[in-house]
């Protein structure tokens, strides 16, 4: 049973720590680095609502090991709004009530990021595809394709008026 | 769950890889992509006492037309595959596969590899690998040797490596003049495992099938061909009622088991659709379609 030292950018910040093997990313960032916006919904890989980006990649943090972020960027709900800002997923999710119990929001909003961060001005099917490895049991997700819509507009919309 | 406790190793080349797992011969698992490895480990359905973690091999990571074939490193995820020009453009049962394995957060991680060195059955790389034809290559001390995929798949999660050999890339030949492929896949929900699914790669000439291979997904026990289908269609001139008898034929041999995903009877009788699908829609890229 191996103990190791990793270090990390966790949002933005360097961090170093020793983890056992079999630490899972998800347990480190919310036992060890106290940051409990990411959730855990699920034992099967399923749900999403674990989804923090490792090098600007959405992934499910409950399936990959502490040790194999060592050297990694790791972004989590946490890094979203900046200086108390909302960003514009955050105000889309607000305006559109793209949730009701939030579980399944920060996860949600982590895959929403990347994607439009490569596909800024995407098609409602192309949204509804982009976010199909996160589940949510409440919206019955037009609220959150709607959130998402909002951000893309309101995105594009802020870089047109710089 | 948490999964059992084992030493991490993280090594930075491929021959390093290989002695560490020659060194820890039977305690050993690779671990790639993790998507199907680390669910079982938390379910303490695989305990291994050392994971060799191949992540950092970025040589593995290719996909390139190279003489007669296509060659994907092992390590290639899935999410490069649906992105890949050659892919996308002579590659269209690769393609139709790739998109519909999991969901995109998965496919983030999962890797082409860890696909097919998993032999579940329930995977989609198997069936599409034995429709191309493929070659896995594997290398271990002796060096490295290629297994054609027929002979691949072994077991229930078994396949024909030795536990002291690294699966490293897919060879699929390149496809020859009016050929064609389409894979077709039924599942309960977006990113579910297939309910069934059919992989079809042919060649025509004029109207005749000269040549056709056929793979099923998750109605088996071990990936397998749909050989009595593939002999309705190679030879004919292709018609509606040849379609149909390739899809009954699959419907037959296939061997499902009943599961939450359905019964007997309603497994076979989605192979037989997926099967025609498959088929309709390879013929037509065959002939130039999209
Ligand atoms: C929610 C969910 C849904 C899924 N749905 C689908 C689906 O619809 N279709 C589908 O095809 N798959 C699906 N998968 C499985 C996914 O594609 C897996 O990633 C894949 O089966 C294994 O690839 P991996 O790289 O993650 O391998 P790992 O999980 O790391 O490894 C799997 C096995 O293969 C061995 N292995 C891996 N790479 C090598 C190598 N290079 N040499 C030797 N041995 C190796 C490992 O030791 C291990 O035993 C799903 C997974 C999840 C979590
Ligand atoms: S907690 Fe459900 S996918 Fe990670
Ligand atoms: S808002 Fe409750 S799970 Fe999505």
């Amino acid at each position: 049973m191996s103990e190791h030292e990793v270090t990390l950018t966790i949002n933005g910040e360097s961090v170093t720590r020793s983890v056992e093997a079999r630490t899972l990313l998800v347990h480190f960032i919310r036992e060890d680095l106290s940051l409990t916006g990411t959730h855990i919904g699920c034992d099967t890989t399923s749900c999403g609502a674990c989804t923090v980006l490792v090098c600007g990649k959405p992934v499910k943090s409950c399936t990959m090991f502490a040790v194999q972020a060592d050297g990694a960027e790791v972004e989590t709900i946490e890094s979203v709004a900046v200086g108390g800002a909302l960003h514009p997923l955050q105000e889309g999710f607000w305006e559109k009530h793209g949730l009701q119990c939030g579980y399944c929001t920060p996860g949600m909003i982590m895959t929403a990021k990347n994607f439009l961060a490569n596909n800024p001005n995407p098609t409602e099917d192309e949204i509804r595809r982009g976010i199909s490895g996160n589940l949510c049991r409440c919206t019955g997700y037009n609220k959150i394709v709607e959130a998402i819509q909002y951000a893309a507009e309101k995105i594009q919309a802020d870089a047109g008026g710089e | 769950m948490i999964p059992g406790a084992f030493d991490y190793h993280s090594p930075r080349s491929l021959d390093e890889a290989l002695s560490l797992l020659q060194q820890h011969a039977g305690d050993a698992k690779i671990l790639a992509g993790g998507q199907s490895l680390i669910p079982a480990m938390r379910f303490r359905l695989a305990m291994p006492s050392i994971l060799i973690d191949i992540n950092r091999l970025d040589d593995l990571r290719y996909i390139e037309e190279r003489g007669d074939h296509l060659a994907i490193g092992a390590m290639t995820l899935e999410h490069s595959l649906e992105d890949a020009a050659v892919v996308r453009s002579s590659y269209p049962l690769l393609h139709d596969t790739a998109v519909v394995i999991a969901d995109p957060l998965v496919r983030n991680m999962a890797t082409v590899g860890g696909n097919i060195a998993h032999a579940d059955p329930a995977n989609d790389h198997p069936g599409t690998m034995l429709a191309y034809d493929a070659t896995v290559v594997a290398k271990g001390p002796k060096g490295e040797r290629t297994i054609p995929i027929d002979d691949f798949f072994t077991g229930l999660f078994e396949n024909a490596m030795g536990e002291d050999e690294i699966l490293t890339e897919i060879r699929i030949p390149k496809p020859a003049a009016n050929s064609g492929g389409a894979y077709t896949k039924f599942e309960r929900k977006v990113g579910d495992y297939a309910i069934s699914a059919a992989a079809v790669q042919l060649r025509l000439d004029g109207g005749t099938v000269a040549a056709a291979r056929i793979g099923l997904t998750n109605v088996s026990a071990v990936p397998m061909r749909a050989k009595g289908a593939e002999a309705e269609l190679v030879g004919k001139s292709i018609s509606d009622a040849v379609i149909e008898a390739a899809g009954t034929a699959a419907a037959a041999e296939c061997d499902p088991s009943p599961d939450l995903r359905g019964g007997v009877d309603y497994k076979r009788d989605i192979t037989r659709v997926m099967v025609k699908r498959s088929i309709q829609q390879a013929v037509a890229r065959a002939k130039g379609g999209k």
